[in-house]
């Protein structure tokens, strides 16, 4: 028993960390723009396409597919920043939401006709498959992997955020834009950098997901919620509470489906539910 | 005499008699009498197509309720396909379980329960703004799929509720083939229910909404209780969304767990932008236009007619952001003159 609960935590705490991966982009995005981004899930999926492609056309190493799909990523995320999502600024949170939600249903509908409905499996190295006995569990190492390298992303993130002259930057703009602005910061470039990495690690994320869950033309949507999930019990613009959120969800989502699998799904949405009434702005929210 | 100088004249006027200036409101004018008598058309014209029109019905009351908290009260919902879909049950089980089928007590009962859910969620929905709201919104409505999914000793769970025979209207009008009956059922309760809605918004409480719609912290300054407005127009919205749920399993004789989607409570919003929202005749052109849309669509190409909503919702988004209807009256008003 007790190692069945070790291993639900383990298998938890990884995909707590992909979940990390994928949303924290949208976290910072959201707290510094206040733009609400459906479409990040989407990004996520774009990198995990490339990966795909990149394997199975071109023979490229796993492993350096994964600085493709997050610069593939990055980049046109950046391309549909500075063409379209800039012109929604201003607009009201309905707008930005129905604008992100057509732009899922365009990609789901470009992925569906380029890739098929199916799913899309890769082969991964030998030396990520089959699991290791660590203290007497049993461990995949893929997830040791994700683990780790989700761990090397958390500590970049934070060191970026904290030491960094464009960390500053950024979490000055995310504290008050206003003043950010009027202190003679280019918030609006700022904000483009941001919104790059942000949707990068979407990408990243996305190809990292494949092993773990799938890749599908609906992961856009179906990460959707998930991410979601993570950015508002989090709060908004706070990466600790990213990663607090992400692995909250990852823990309780393979914990409830391992456990009480009829009603998993539903604890998890009466956690959202119940977390954001007790506290609107997400556990680690200021504004 | 220009316009203008007409203009300010009424607006005084409205000032100094807000009653008549909502009377003015609510007045007639000849194009909803012309809609409402081209609605008849498809009995005569498209005998074929009787069945999606009454989709059509169905699908653009359940946007009216959507429009009365959203377009006039401002709540931005994802997750109203909860009460849809808690209306489609009712009726459902109504006949499934308990073996009554008659149709219009089955519609009341259905909106009561969709109701009485709305009340109590609503104490839930006025805490929260912003993204935690379209987030409580979102769960709310997963968590009541996943509940319908897990009781499937009652919902029937991913393979449907069977069973459902809905008997004749009032006795006499039977559910045929062709959908003649389903067709005028559903047009006779959109109609209803759009005057129910035009009622309310042409109120002093439908002004009242408007009013927490652009401005939170100014309506308690006025004397206004925004909270228990909206708490009202949530209820309301709600046994409305039931009744449109109902009517579908009503007139389907068939319940899946579809109709407590995401995918319904996204494509209701899309319906509404589309068509504009804040104005009740929008969420009846969107629900028009997507349906249609996605009958022709689909038809052509099953798997890729979400490209083709996706880009109008774009468009419409960046361009119109008064959805169609909006941009027509826009165009109507300048060309006008």
């Amino acid at each position: 028993m007790i190692g069945n609960i070790a291993i639900v935590l383990f298998d938890g705490f990884a995909f707590g960390m992909l979940l990390f991966v994928l949303s924290v982009g949208l976290s910072v995005t959201l707290g510094l723009m206040n733009f609400i981004n459906l479409a990040h899930g989407a990004f996520g999926m774009i990198g995990g396409y490339v990966t795909v492609l990149a394997m199975r056309q071109f023979g490229v190493p796993f492993l350096l597919t994964l600085p493709a799909a997050f610069l593939i990523a990055a980049l046109v995320s950046v391309f549909f920043e500075r063409t379209l999502f800039r012109r929604l600024y201003r607009a009201g949170e309905l707008n930005q939401v129905l604008f992100t939600i057509g732009l899922v249903f365009v990609a789901t509908a470009v992925a569906t006709y380029f890739f098929g409905t199916g799913q899309q499996p890769i082969v991964l190295p030998s030396w990520l498959r089959g699991s290791v006995e660590i203290a007497g569990l049993r461990l995949g190492v893929y997830r040791i992997f994700l683990i780790a390298i989700a761990l090397v992303i958390v500590a970049l993130v934070y060191f970026g955020l904290e030491q960094t002259r464009m960390g500053a930057q950024i979490r000055a703009s995310v504290d008050n834009q206003r003043v950010a602005q009027g202190l003679g910061l280019d918030v609006e470039r700022i904000f483009a950098v941001t919104f790059a990495l942000g949707s990068g690690l979407a990408g990243l994320g996305g190809a990292l997901a494949i092993e773990i869950v799938g890749l599908d033309p609906s992961f856009g949507f179906h990460f959707l919620v998930y991410v979601l999930i993570v950015v508002a019990v989090g709060g908004l613009g706070s990466v600790a509470g990213s990663f607090v959120g992400a692995a909250l969800l990852g823990i309780g989502d393979v914990a409830g489906k391992y456990f009480v699998p009829e009603i998993g799904s539903f604890l998890i949405y009466l956690l959202l539910v119940g977390i954001l009434l007790v506290r609107p702005l997400g556990l680690f929210g200021k504004r | 005499m220009s316009a203008e100088h007409t203009q300010i004249e009424r607006r005084s006027t409205a000032v100094q008699q807000p009653l008549e200036w909502l009377k003015g409101q609510s007045r007639w004018s000849v194009f909803e009498l012309l809609f409402w008598v081209a609605a008849l058309i498809p009995f005569f014209f498209f005998p074929t197509y009787l069945t999606l029109f009454s989709q059509i019905a169905i699908a653009a009351l359940f946007a009216i309720s959507v429009d009365l908290i959203l377009g006039y009260a401002g709540i931005v919902t994802l997750g109203h396909a909860m009460f849809f879909g808690l209306g489609a049950y009712v009726a459902g089980l109504l006949s499934a379980k308990l073996g009554w089928g008659e149709p219009i007590t089955g519609l009341m009962i259905s909106g009561a329960f969709a109701g009485l859910v709305g009340f109590l969620v609503s104490f839930l929905i006025v805490r929260v703004q912003h993204l935690a709201l379209i987030m409580v919104t979102l769960g709310l409505g997963l968590l009541t799929y996943e509940l319908a999914n897990s009781m499937s000793w009652l919902t029937g769970g991913t393979d449907g509720l069977l069973g459902v025979k809905t008997w004749d209207i009032l006795g006499y009008f039977r559910f045929d083939l062709w959908g003649y009956t389903a067709y005028g059922y559903s047009l006779a309760a959109l109609l209803i229910g759009f005057l129910a809605s035009r009622r309310i918004v042409n109120s002093s409480f439908g002004l009242a909404l408007r009013g927490i719609r652009e401005n939170t912290a100014r309506m308690p300054v006025i004397g206004s209780e925004y909270r228990w407005h909206l708490q009202k127009i949530y209820t309301i919205s709600a046994v409305i969304a039931g009744i449109a749920g109902a009517m579908l399993t009503q007139t389907t004789n068939f319940v899946t767990l579809e109709v407590l989607s995401f995918q319904r409570s996204a494509d209701v919003v899309v319906m509404l932008i589309l068509g504009g929202t804040g104005r009740l005749y929008g969420a009846i052109l969107g629900a028009l236009i997507f349906l249609l849309m996605r009958d022709q669509l689909a038809g052509i190409n099953p798997q890729y007619w979400y490209f083709w909503i996706g880009l109008l919702l774009m468009v419409v988004v960046l361009f119109m952001p008064k959805g169609i209807l909006g941009r027509l009256s826009d165009l109507v008003r300048r060309f006008g003159r």
